[in-house]
């Protein structure tokens, strides 16, 4: 199976998510934001960083990149994709999730190890976790409060489209804790922590963040 | 030559710290006049000749796809004389 990787001008967590699919067992296939070929991709990781440096909003201009015109029309056709941190912000701008990530209620730019509960486990990245698991993986942005009016906020609950919370003080301001939503169908995921940093404990604080990238392996051999 | 300007606000039920943080630091500085800030962004777009009807519509279309995020944001759009 294969899951491409995009790098924007400006994406920094690009080798670390390229590394994660390859632990749980996949390829990697890395995509230029330059180029709208997905080169045969099953699924796509949109990962953290500064992307054309955060420049009017976080994720607005590569949200109009070539790449993601291609993504934007397989991911509603029902292909698998991941917004990591950035990557969530590039979603989010695209209309693919709803709301918004502002900035940190604090304005602090955090870099922490963030417990978050997951409260999701049928979306295409979650099923590899049970409901109400907590995990503990890094969380590091400036841009992290999500918000969004009620109505959308009163739906993502009662349809449980909710993928994770973060667990105990609220670290950003974010509505409701949310640490990641998920659209109506489930194989559009987005994250604000990263699981692509917590894949072994070579490397990372825990293992926890591995679960992400297992669930989509299963995801398409189950489908 | 004409200049337009849009004028880009965060909805008034989005939290804006970065607002929050300037009216914190004004007392500090003994400006005590403000009762609260809020910050936004202004673009100001320089085309040639008159402003248009056609033009203007442009950029209203412009402002509500990328300059601002309709999600949490609210725009005007004006000539500047």
């Amino acid at each position: 199976m294969k899951v491409g990787v995009v790098t924007f001008p400006g994406t920094l967590d690009d080798r670390d998510a390229a590394r994660a699919v390859r632990f749980a067992g996949a390829q990697a296939i890395s995509l230029w934001h330059g180029d709208e070929d997905l080169h045969g991709v099953d699924a796509v990781i949109l990962p953290g960083g500064f992307s054309y440096g955060d420049y009017l909003r976080c994720g607005a201009i590569s949200r109009f990149a070539p790449v993601m015109q291609t993504i934007i029309k397989r991911a509603n056709e029902g292909m698998p994709l991941l917004g990591i941190c950035n990557g969530f912000q590039v979603l989010c701008e695209a209309h693919l999730l709803p709301g918004a990530l502002t900035r940190n209620h604090e304005l602090h730019f955090l870099c922490r190890d963030q417990k978050i509960s997951i409260e999701n486990t049928t979306s295409a990245w979650t099923s590899s976790y049970t409901q109400g698991q907590e995990i503990v993986i890094p969380l590091k942005n400036g841009e992290g409060s999500f918000q969004c009016d009620d109505a959308t906020l009163a739906s993502l609950e009662n349809e449980g489209r909710i993928i994770a919370r973060y667990v105990g003080e609220n670290p950003n301001g974010s509505r409701n804790l949310i640490a990641g939503i998920t659209n109506a169908r489930g194989n559009v995921v987005g994250l604000m922590p990263h699981p692509e940093h917590a894949i072994d404990t070579l490397t990372g604080p825990t293992a926890d963040g591995l679960g992400f990238f297992t669930s989509l392996l299963h995801s398409m051999v189950n489908k | 030559m004409a200049k337009i300007v849009v004028d880009v606000m965060l909805k008034p039920e989005i939290l804006d710290p970065q607002g929050t943080a300037v009216g914190a630091a004004l007392p500090r500085l003994g400006f005590t006049f403000a009762k609260s800030v809020r910050q936004g962004k202004r673009f100001e777009i320089e085309i040639d000749g008159e402003a248009t009807a056609e033009q203007l519509a442009q950029v209203e279309k412009a402002a509500e796809t990328l300059l601002a995020n309709p999600v949490i944001e609210n725009f005007t759009v004006r000539v500047e004389k």
